[in-house]
């Protein structure tokens, strides 16, 4: 369908035809095609939801710094330009949490507690290395990934990750919350089905003879 | 700067009624000189009742997950328990399972605003136990970045003190020359925080061409953004009246505790590491140390707000004085050769491969080093026992320490008065937890 | 930071007060130190503080390390510093871990210098040392209900280790 360029004033003049009822038939036709845009609920409240997103300001260390609510919220990386910008201190209020910061064993049930009082639909996204899998932090102090204990939609790397790495890591769960989530580079190689799993998930359980080889040859190294 | 709040009440510091899981008797807080007036008399007086309040770990004001425990009567705090550890990382243990330069980017993390302040700490400490002369182009860099980070930290502080007390524009200014100055970090490191620029022995690496005027016309700049930043805030009659006269603690008292930095100084103690010990390129830098009278909230403001401008002058000197030269020291043994010698002399690379796989060793000795970090005085005690691993690193870290004298700040005012106090205090719960 | 013979200067004038106080004094990387033994520590803190020589009554830093397998096994560094004369002196106060289920035990020095009520804190905390009299001795940065000393040297560094997909899928 081809839409002709016209100038302001012309688009005026059709649409005050319009609101008169003068526009007949083919033109009305027309008119309705250029106006109205026809998509399904989901389509529409995936993209409402996903262009107002309320975050809930919460940093727990180094990454907050550089993020939400700080650098990604400031003027140059701004986040107000995908609608964000309104960081609720009520995790009711909320509908996104940025886990911003290493997630150490006596706050895992305070996040998870805030988590749980978020209301649905609801979406998290871990800042940084340390939350994602923590980080540089092997200890007996950092849980290793806030995956142990909430569900986790988006992972951005860094330590800390620039505030563009979290803008994009942001417009990556807009895409996801709109219905399409990036494949990355298995669409392009037509790679489906190779998703790693953390254990319990599909192909987690060794076979028998598998174990059974591992195991001898551990018996031969002596371990 | 020298009015007190006029009106004298004796407030006694209350037990705690009903402590929610906390401890037993404690040393009791002194209170403050002056507070609010006694508002309730009357038949009222006699049903007041102490409820306790949690507040945090998840709370907008909160700067990083501190939960505080408050007894209050109607608005009027009477005690206060500060839980900390809710960021507690295990760095100190896990220093002790790396060899030494993998220990720098750890002790970073800790205090996370002022990065290099940490670098510098473990570093110096390190090239003491050893003995190791850095040479004076490193000094002045080290001293340029600290002082930038000294200017970084502040920012932050002062942004979100702002942000706390209802000032939100100060937010984006703030922040607008933050960004400045992680430009100026990442041009000269390659990351914007968490640089591990500094190296036993030296920075990593020289600054490259264009920092230096970059540097200058930020340097140019601060002194008028920080006039516009005092414009805002020091005649704005609400940031005054909540300021004024809050959170006072004596100097002696403060002492006591232990506390230091812009906290001592607004007190009117006079008390600087980079004036009483020689480190770096200090005692070459001609500068002030601002110092308050009454120690209250608006004399720390004051004061942090005079070092940012001390800090852009000491910077300006030592680009002024910026010598040539080496930028790490020569010492094989401990410092890595440069790249271009590793394809022709075989001992670089012996050298090399040495201080990569294994590490350095440092002979068996402990040492004590600190110096002013924008938040007070920041110690670092390394243990070593002749491996290539440290045995024992730990921060004494300013955050901590003054904690303890938050409480007597609050005792007796009012809950928004303690969440000013909060704010004045610049805790940074990365380095109370480490 | 006194140097070393003001430093046997004042090992000597504590011994005269505290015959048995002091067990060793170091003078190493231009920091003096001085190894006394715990049941004194009180004393020399106080005396310390108090004569009008010496003045060190600013403490900068608490803490406690552990030098594991050296006896004895733990020691509690104090870093007292003297703000007029700008002078550093460390106190290190030996322990000897007692056994299996009793903790090393040390006089607390809260009433002297209130700063150490954290820091007390913090050494019972990651090492299980206890301090008697402070006022409220319970783990300040770990979970209360916790169970171990964490930076004991024999205590594992935790965490776990890195896994890679195709072990855990095929060898479990």
């Amino acid at each position: 369908m081809e839409v002709e360029r016209q100038t302001m004033r012309e688009r005026q003049l059709r649409a005050r035809d319009m609101l008169r009822g003068d526009l007949e038939g083919e033109e009305l036709e027309r008119y309705v095609e250029e106006k109205v845009v026809m998509t399904n609920f989901e389509k529409m409240l995936g993209w409402a939801r996903s262009n107002s997103m309320f975050p809930l300001s919460f940093g727990l260390a180094c990454c907050a710094i550089e993020g939400i609510p700080m650098s990604a919220v400031t003027a140059r990386y701004d986040i107000a330009r995908f609608g964000a910008e309104a960081g609720r201190a009520s995790p009711r209020q909320a509908d996104m949490i940025i886990l911003s910061g290493r997630v150490s064993i006596k706050m895992a049930p305070v996040v998870r507690r805030l988590y749980d009082q978020m209301l649905e639909p609801k979406w998290a996204i871990s800042m940084g290395a340390c939350s994602s899998s923590g980080g540089m932090f092997s200890n007996y102090a950092v849980v290793q990934g806030a995956d142990k204990f909430m569900p986790i939609d988006i992972h951005v790397p860094g330590c800390p990750p620039r505030p563009e790495a979290v803008l994009y890591g942001f417009t990556k769960l807009q895409r996801k919350i709109q219905g399409n989530p990036d494949q990355g580079w298995r669409a392009r190689y037509g790679a489906a089905g190779t998703e790693e799993w953390a254990r319990g998930g599909p192909r987690s359980e060794p076979s028998a003879e598998a174990a059974e080889a591992y195991l001898a040859a551990r018996e031969l190294i002596g371990a | 700067m020298a009015e007190a709040a006029g009106i004298k009440a004796s407030i006694a510091s209350a037990s705690p009624a009903g402590g929610v899981g906390s401890g037993g008797p404690r040393t009791e807080a002194q209170p403050p000189p002056a507070g609010p007036p006694e508002t309730a008399t009357g038949p009222a007086a006699e049903t007041t009742e102490v409820m306790t309040v949690n507040i945090g770990p998840h709370h907008p004001a909160t700067h990083g997950v501190l939960r505080l425990v408050v007894d209050l009567e109607g608005e009027v705090v009477r005690d206060l328990w500060p839980v900390i550890g809710y960021v507690h990382t295990g760095i100190e243990k896990s220093c002790e399972d790396k060899s030494y330069w993998k220990v720098i980017p750890f002790v970073e993390r800790m205090d996370y605003v002022s990065y290099f302040f940490q670098m510098e700490a473990f570093c110096g400490a390190v090239e003491r136990l050893i003995e190791l002369e850095i040479p004076p182009r490193a000094k002045y860099l080290r001293t340029i970045f600290l002082e930038l980070n000294r200017i970084h930290s502040h920012l932050v502080w002062l942004g979100t003190t702002a942000l706390d007390l209802g000032a939100i524009s100060m937010l984006w200014y703030c922040f607008r020359e933050r960004e400045r100055i992680l430009d100026l970090f990442e041009m000269a490191t390659g990351q914007r925080m968490h640089t591990r620029y500094f190296q036993v022995g030296g920075v990593i690496e020289d600054i490259p061409l264009g920092f230096e005027e970059k540097l200058r016309s930020f340097v140019a700049d601060m002194p008028v953004r920080v006039g516009q930043y005092r414009a805002l805030l020091d005649r704005n009659e609400v940031f005054l009246s909540r300021t004024k006269g809050t959170g006072i603690v004596s100097r002696e008292r403060l002492l006591e505790l232990g506390v230091t930095g812009p906290l001592l100084r607004a007190a009117g103690e006079p008390w600087d590491l980079r004036k009483a010990f020689d480190y770096l390129a200090y005692p070459e830098m001609d500068f002030k140390i601002p110092v308050g009278t009454v120690g209250d909230n608006y004399d720390r403001y004051r004061v942090r707000v005079a070092e940012m401008v001390e800090s852009t002058r000491i910077i300006e000197q030592a680009l002024d004085a910026l010598p040539e030269g080496p930028f790490i020291a020569d010492d094989r043994k401990y410092v890595l050769p440069p790249r271009s010698e590793l394809s022709t002399s075989m001992e670089s690379l012996i050298h090399h491969f040495k201080l990569v796989t294994e590490g350095y060793r440092v002979g068996p000795g402990e040492l004590y080093y600190a110096i002013e970090s924008p938040r007070g005085e920041l110690g670092c005690f390394v243990l070593a026992d002749g491996s290539a691993k440290p045995a024992r690193v730990h921060f004494r870290d300013p955050s901590f320490v003054n904690l303890q004298a938050f409480r007597d700040m609050s005792v007796g005012s009012y809950i928004a008065d303690m969440i000013c106090s909060l704010g004045m205090l610049d805790p940074i719960l990365g380095g109370v937890d480490r | 930071m006194p140097d070393a013979p003001g430093l046997e200067l004042i090992r000597g004038e504590i011994e005269s007060k505290h015959p048995g106080a002091v067990l060793d004094t170091g003078f190493e990387h231009g920091c003096a130190s001085l190894s006394i033994d715990p049941a004194h520590v009180l004393a020399v803190l106080t005396w310390l503080y108090d004569t009008p020589g010496q003045g060190y009554r600013f403490l900068s830093s608490l803490h406690a390390a552990d030098y594991l397998p050296a006896e004895p096994r733990f020691a509690v560094h104090y870093e007292l510093l003297n703000r007029d004369r700008v002078e550093r002196i460390r106190v290190k106060a030996l322990l000897v871990d007692p056994g299996e289920d009793t903790l090393p035990e040390i006089d607390s020095c809260c009433e002297l210098f209130p700063t150490a009520e954290f820091q007390e804190r913090e050494a019972f905390d990651f090492f299980g040392i206890v301090f008697r009299g402070h006022p409220d001795l319970r783990r300040i940065l770990l979970p209360d209900d916790y169970v171990g000393w964490p930076q004991r040297r024999d205590f594992p560094i935790g965490g776990e280790p890195v896994t890679f997909t195709y072990n855990e899928q095929n060898y479990g």
